[in-house]
């Protein structure tokens, strides 16, 4: 059963990162927390969470955008948690040519999330933007079914 | 290499907007291009694949098996390559739910990774695995082998073993690609098809291309298939809103079937 192992570990090297992943500071593994905690409510519907996540600071009225390739017919839900210096944060996603596409929201202050199924297999952007609040750390995970 | 990434990361994109005002209803070009891109987020899982795929129903994974290949490679960059191509092989016996097959791509598996030198310190989530396997509880292993994924990121910091990771990823996607198109290609549905559409994916797979260490990029092998991956960004830009026709599924079963026949079976390069 040896195989097993070695396959798996030869998948995981198969989308292992370019460059060196770092440790997670402190930060952002409370927001990694949160954003899971909120991903985990979808996952009474069916929904599982992608192993992988984007953690940054953000400043007041700062957006990051984060590309992601979606496959049309999943459906997905975008979460978003942030420490706790952040009051109000905010999650949308945007198509390839960059418009807002319609989305069902979540909003709970620092944990948001916004959900979808595309239509159209291809390139998305999710934008997490800090609204209220001081300089934040913010963590995106994303569920699929 | 690493150091260029590493800053690149840290000073990832931020954009200023006007507190309290709605989210604006687009985006400008030059802003998205500028999107932070990472491996963790920006390339789809296996299990997102799989999911959209299998909602018509299972496909008949099995009939997407081919011959075993030779194990005799003694060019890095074309055991890499390979290893990625039968880890995608791996992926589609888990899906098939066939141990057997799992066993057998295991076992060429772990020649090439010797090959590479490729340490077995990372094994020791395997435990787990293989009571997964063994109890066919293939939902499960599916998810541990992700989880396993973000494990060995961790651990892989070394250089040399980056770039060697980039080829791994490369022909897993090539044979990955292979047999999503195959097996669309044998029972053509045009919902299904339109999981084809990533040219922004084939994209970003190009910059990590780009991205390893110039020696490397010169071997012939590599240079061919880096090449040809221009050829298939435009293959799958499919329009937006329509679905792939069936000769369109075709030619990029071709394109990447050549590239795939190229990395198999190409005499020593080097």
């Amino acid at each position: 059963m040896r195989v097993f192992a070695v396959l798996a570990m030869a998948m995981a090297l198969a989308s292992a990162p370019i460059r060196g992943t770092t440790a997670e500071n402190d930060q952002e593994v409370e927001a990694h927390k949160v954003a899971l905690d909120l991903a985990a409510a979808f996952s009474n519907e069916g929904f599982k969470i992608r192993d992988g996540h984007w953690a940054g600071s953000l400043k007041p009225q700062d957006r990051a955008l984060i590309a992601v390739n979606l496959y049309a017919g999943n459906q997905y839900w975008f979460s978003v948690g942030a420490t706790e210096k952040a009051k109000k944060i905010g999650v949308g996603v945007f198509d390839e040519s960059g418009r807002k596409v319609a989305t069902e929201d979540y909003d709970d202050g620092e944990k948001v999330a916004a959900g979808f199924s595309p239509a159209t297999s291809g390139q998305y952007f999710v934008a997490v933007d800090l609204r209220e609040g001081e300089e934040s750390t913010c963590c995106l995970v994303y569920s699929y079914k | 290499m690493f150091f260029r990434c590493g800053i690149a990361s840290l000073a990832y994109l931020t954009l200023p907007f006007i507190a309290g005002a709605a989210e604006p209803s687009t985006i400008p070009a030059e802003q998205l291009a500028k999107a932070i891109r990472t491996d963790e987020v920006t390339i789809p899982s296996s299990g997102e694949l799989f999911a959209a795929l299998e909602k018509p129903g299972k496909p008949n994974w099995a009939g997407q098996y081919r011959a075993p290949m030779p194990m005799t490679y003694r060019n890095r960059a074309q055991i890499a390559l390979n290893l990625g191509g039968l880890i995608a092989d791996g992926f589609i016996a888990v899906q098939a739910q066939d141990s057997q097959q799992v066993k057998n791509i295991g076992a060429d598996i772990v020649k090439l990774a010797k090959a590479l030198g490729v340490s077995e310190h990372v094994l020791g989530r395997g435990n787990s695995i293989n009571e997964f396997a063994e109890h066919s509880e293939w939902s499960s292993l599916q998810e541990e082998l992700e989880a396993t994924q973000n494990e060995v990121k961790t651990s892989m910091q070394s250089h040399r073993d980056q770039d060697l990771v980039i080829l791994v990823s490369l022909g897993g996607w090539i044979r990955g690609t292979q047999v999503v198109s195959g097996s669309i290609a044998q029972n053509f549905d045009e919902h299904t098809a339109a999981v084809l559409r990533q040219p922004a994916l084939v994209n970003f797979i190009r910059t990590k291309i780009n991205d390893i260490s110039p020696e490397l990029q010169k071997d012939p092998l590599v240079k061919e298939v880096g090449d040809q991956l221009g050829n298939i960004e435009k293959l799958v830009a499919f329009t937006p809103g329509k679905p792939p026709t069936a000769d369109e599924v075709r030619k990029v079963n071709e394109a990447v079937g050549k590239m795939m026949e190229e990395i198999q079976n190409k005499g020593d390069v080097k």
